[in-house]
């Protein structure tokens, strides 16, 4: 069970987990991009934290539909209209709602990486944040059609994003910056995918806490 | 007439665009620069471009014309922002953004139609320099 002052904590946690690897976001960026990954997701988390006392008493679904529309506005690289959709998305499924069910959860993840596909026209392989959420999202239906736990679900997942990140050091950029780059982007991992596994890591160590 | 707007990661680049279009522009004509983000860093914004395309729009539709990368997804993201009346009439131009966009400011100031300046923009990524 996930509910809406839950959900808050998690949001405020990814702030934190993001503003204290800023400087390795960025890093990664800089190597095969323009090196503002980090900065970007710092100033936009830093942004919805600043919004989450208005709306900590509202339903999931205005969360996150207030974290994307404020993730839009201050990004400003690639990850904002990626992310942004991805957690407006997410928002649709669970309008109303203050408490959320495995079904609810699935179904969120589920849109929100359907919104990053329509978004950025990319798939699975390209070196991109995919990377790291659909293995994640795979592991999760697997972990609890199984009979896991969410937690455990997302312990697993947690492992399932940081192998996508590692595979993208093996592979060859052809969406986002990076792609620019062609074959000198193999060797390095994504910044956006890296991203996306400290978000997932982060709901896990929030919700097995 | 259909208004434009000028989406670059930069604003210097937005609005020098602008500038340069307005030289050859009808003095009626809506032309809007959304470069850069709120607080002046190089990228894009999403919230911004939504604003422009309202300031631009006249009631004939708006064509947005772009740089790379998240341009394209935040002028998306601005469109299925707007309510659907307006959503249907803008259009991102699939054209280099100066040549693009100064075909664009000529066409619509003569009255050509959304669809018609789209098509002619697409035609500005032929055009050979040497
Ligand atoms: N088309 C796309 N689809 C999915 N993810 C993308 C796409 N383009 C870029 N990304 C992700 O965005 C990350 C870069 O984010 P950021 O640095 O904020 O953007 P920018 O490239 O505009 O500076 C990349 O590492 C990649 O994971
Ligand atoms: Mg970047």
């Amino acid at each position: 069970m996930l509910t809406s002052d839950l959900l808050i904590e998690i949001l405020k946690n990814i702030t934190k987990v993001i503003e204290t690897n800023k400087q390795y976001l960025c890093d990664i960026d800089a190597a095969i991009g323009d090196g503002d990954h980090g900065f970007n997701m710092n100033k936009g988390f830093k942004a919805v934290a600043e919004k989450l006392d208005v709306v900590k008493d509202s339903d999931c679904g205005t969360i996150l539909k207030t974290t994307a529309m404020t993730l839009i506005s201050t990004v400003g690289g690639a990850a904002g209209p990626l992310y942004g959709t991805a957690f407006l998305k997410a928002a649709k499924v669970v309008d109303g709602k203050k408490d959320l069910d495995n079904e609810d959860i699935v179904k969120m993840f589920d849109e929100g990486i359907k919104g990053v596909i329509m978004r950025g026209k990319a798939e699975q392989g390209e070196k991109t944040m995919l990377d790291a959420l659909i293995p994640a999202f795979e592991e999760i239906k697997r972990a609890l059609d199984s009979g896991s736990s969410s937690p455990e679900a997302f312990i697993r997942a947690t492992k399932a994003a940081h192998d996508g990140v590692e595979y993208t050091k093996t592979i060859r950029a052809t969406k986002g910056r990076a792609s620019y780059l062609g074959d000198r982007s193999i060797g390095h991992q994504d910044a956006g995918a890296t991203s996306s596994y400290l978000i997932i890591k982060t709901i896990s160590d929030t919700i097995n806490k | 007439m259909v208004g434009i707007v000028i989406v670059s990661h930069s604003n210097k680049i937005a609005e020098g665009i602008v500038e340069l279009c307005s030289q050859m522009a009808h003095k009626d004509q809506k032309i809007a620069a959304a470069g850069g983000t709120e607080d002046g860093r190089i990228g894009t914004d999403a919230v911004k471009i939504l604003n422009a395309i309202k300031k631009a729009d006249d009631g004939d539709g708006v064509l947005i014309l772009v740089d790379m990368g998240s341009a394209i997804m935040s002028a998306e993201f601005a469109i299925d922002l707007l309510d659907n009346d307006l959503g249907k009439k803008v259009v991102i131009a699939d054209a280099p953004i100066v040549e693009g966009s100064i075909t664009a400011v000529v066409q619509a100031s003569i009255g050509s139609s959304l669809k018609e300046i789209a098509c002619d923009v697409k035609e500005s990524k032929n055009i050979e320099k040497i």
